[in-house]
């Protein structure tokens, strides 16, 4: 029998299939290929074909002077979206990996409801939430009241419009992204590496730090993946909460996307803007040395 | 070598202190969504509390193109689900259940749609249609959507029924059962739990979705694009009524999956005994 090179399941009787058995071991190699083709074929024409129609419109009516064009035109721009996307995943990180620490090892019968609070917020859609954190740092809001009387804001001094603004709300928005994969991968920590650790004297510090916290690096890279990535891209939070001093990467597209002229230039920005991240992506996982991700 | 106690207990007190406000950050916004649907606003945009109202409650559908928005986005995410899910499905069987050159390139594949920006896979599919005169509306909106969710369909689909027994399918056939009735009556009951999480994943991505989407909308406008069209002129509370309405609907089905889940594995496990 050939079959066992082919390790398609569905096998019928052969009593059934009179004389065809190599109708059927002919068909078990595409069986897999049958299944992956119409999601596949999708991907294909409405994702990987349409990278490469960006790439050639970025080209279009000057070739690659559209990129130094579109990098010199922009370029406080550029680095202000890059700022803000690294500060909010920094500041996911800060809020995010403790959260998950303390549903993961301290949750008890209580982790599943944490965890259904820290997923909580997609209940309520993106545009919405980003609305309730401009009703939340309004004049005279909640937040603004309560740093007035700290005396950390001046009389008049508001939060809507600053960088401040839009890099909480970026925090907030993709915070839970930042949650979900530590917390993976902290769950899935033995502890009796921290019982070991512990019978040979180690401080619970240098336990975290030699054990809790490297094992726990994959859930790391790819919640920072999942912050960064939507981070940099995002137009909503600083159309929303911010002003013309916090224009990201993103506003330009979603400013200038329905006029025709424009779009060699969206276009070299935008596959700019991937090109960045997919860098980015890269030399971080090498610094990580989480290979098997990257 | 160790510290003292009492550092030790400030230090867990403090964790806990930690993990606690950031999930009152967490939950801020939502309870300003739900607390704001009840507010009467002084003038044309509910960001500033005036004083508790039922208007908002009282006539839901006082703007016909939001709650026409709102019907549109449900469509859609129908739409988007049902299509999804059986193409990520299929995609996920076949990465579990065979073994098969380039299934790492193929896996590379799904996980590629998530490392990038939704700007830029919103705006590349744009300048596809652009290029091949296509006019945006429902059909493009579906085909963006559905793009973005096959890759979190086969993922979840995948992780869920990885490790099962699929000699059952192979019990059955050797039972004479027919391919047809074996996925039928074995495999789909298997992966279910996979499939209906992955579906109400998709269902939520859908209605949450506002970059891709808005990208490749054209005139039409779901419920977050009609937000979005609005935000010059007025922020009504209608918005905070659907959105609570749909908060509410949203956790009671998770409750009730969480009850059907919890019903079947004692089920299985009374017919395991």
């Amino acid at each position: 029998m050939t079959a066992a090179a082919a390790p398609s399941r569905f096998r019928r009787p052969r009593r059934d299939r009179g004389g065809d058995d190599t109708g059927v071991s002919a068909r078990r190699w595409f069986t897999p290929w049958l299944l992956i083709a119409p999601g596949g074929l999708w991907l294909l024409i409405f994702f990987i074909i349409p990278l490469f129609s960006l790439g050639r419109l970025s080209l279009e009516n000057g070739g690659l002077s559209n990129y130094s064009t579109v990098i010199s035109d922009n370029s406080t721009v550029i680095i202000r979206t890059f700022v803000y996307a690294t500060v909010s995943t920094i500041a996911a990180i800060i809020i995010g990996y403790p959260l998950a620490y303390v549903i993961a090892t301290k949750g008890g019968k209580y982790k599943n409801l944490l965890l259904a609070l820290v997923v909580l917020p997609f209940f309520v859609t993106y545009l919405v939430r980003t609305l309730s954190w401009k009703i939340l740092l309004f004049d005279g809001g909640p937040v603004v009241s309560i740093l007035h009387s700290l005396g950390i804001l001046g009389e008049n001094q508001g939060i809507l419009g600053s960088p401040f603004a839009v890099v909480a709300a970026l925090t907030y928005n993709f915070l839970p992204f930042m949650v979900l994969p530590i917390y993976v991968s902290l769950e899935k920590l033995d502890r009796r590496l921290l019982d070991a650790a512990a019978d040979l004297y180690s401080s619970p510090a240098r336990a975290f730090r030699k054990i809790t916290l490297p094992l726990s690096l994959p859930g790391l890279f790819a919640g920072t993946l999942l912050t960064f990535i939507p981070a940099a891209g995002d137009f909503v939070n600083s159309e929303l909460l911010g002003s013309e001093r916090t224009v990201m990467i993103g506003n330009i597209i979603e400013k200038n996307f329905g006029k025709e002229f424009f779009r060699p230039e969206l276009s070299a920005l935008s596959f700019m803007l991937m090109a960045i991240i997919l860098i980015g992506v890269i030399i971080y996982a090498r610094l990580l040395g989480t290979e098997e991700i990257a | 070598m160790n510290p003292p106690n009492w550092l030790r207990a400030i230090g867990r007190i403090s964790l806990w202190v930690w993990a606690v406000l950031g999930l009152l950050f967490l939950f801020a916004p939502i309870f300003v969504t739900v607390v704001y649907s009840f507010n009467e606003p002084n003038g044309k945009y509910n960001y500033v509390w005036n004083k508790f109202s039922l208007a908002g409650w009282s006539d839901p559908f006082k703007y016909p193109e939001l709650t026409d928005a709102l019907i549109f986005s449900l469509k859609i995410a129908v739409t988007v689900t049902i299509i999804a899910t059986i193409l990520g499905t299929l995609i996920g069987l076949a990465m579990v259940k065979y073994k098969f050159r380039a299934k790492g390139f193929i896996g590379a594949i799904l996980i590629l749609p998530l490392t990038m920006p939704e700007v830029v896979l919103g705006f590349s599919l744009l300048t596809l249609f652009v290029a091949v005169n296509w006019s945006r509306g429902f059909v493009t909106i579906i085909i963006a959507q559905v793009m973005f969710s096959v890759s979190y369909v086969a993922t979840t689909v995948r992780a869920r029924i990885r490790g099962f027994d699929w000699r059952l399918e192979e019990a059955s056939l050797d039972l004479g059962a027919s391919p047809f009735r074996t996925f039928y009556k074995v495999t789909l009951p298997l992966i279910a739990p996979g499939v209906v999480a992955a579906a109400m994943l998709t269902f939520a991505l859908s209605l949450d979705d506002f970059i891709i989407t808005y990208l490749n909308s054209g005139l039409e406008n779901t419920f977050p694009i009609q937000i979005w069209n609005m935000k010059r002129s007025k922020i009504p509370v209608q918005i905070n009524v659907f959105s609570t309405a749909l908060l509410v609907i949203s956790i009671a089905l998770a409750l009730l999956l969480v009850v059907v889940n919890n019903r079947r594995s004692r089920k299985l496990a009374g017919l395991a005994a």
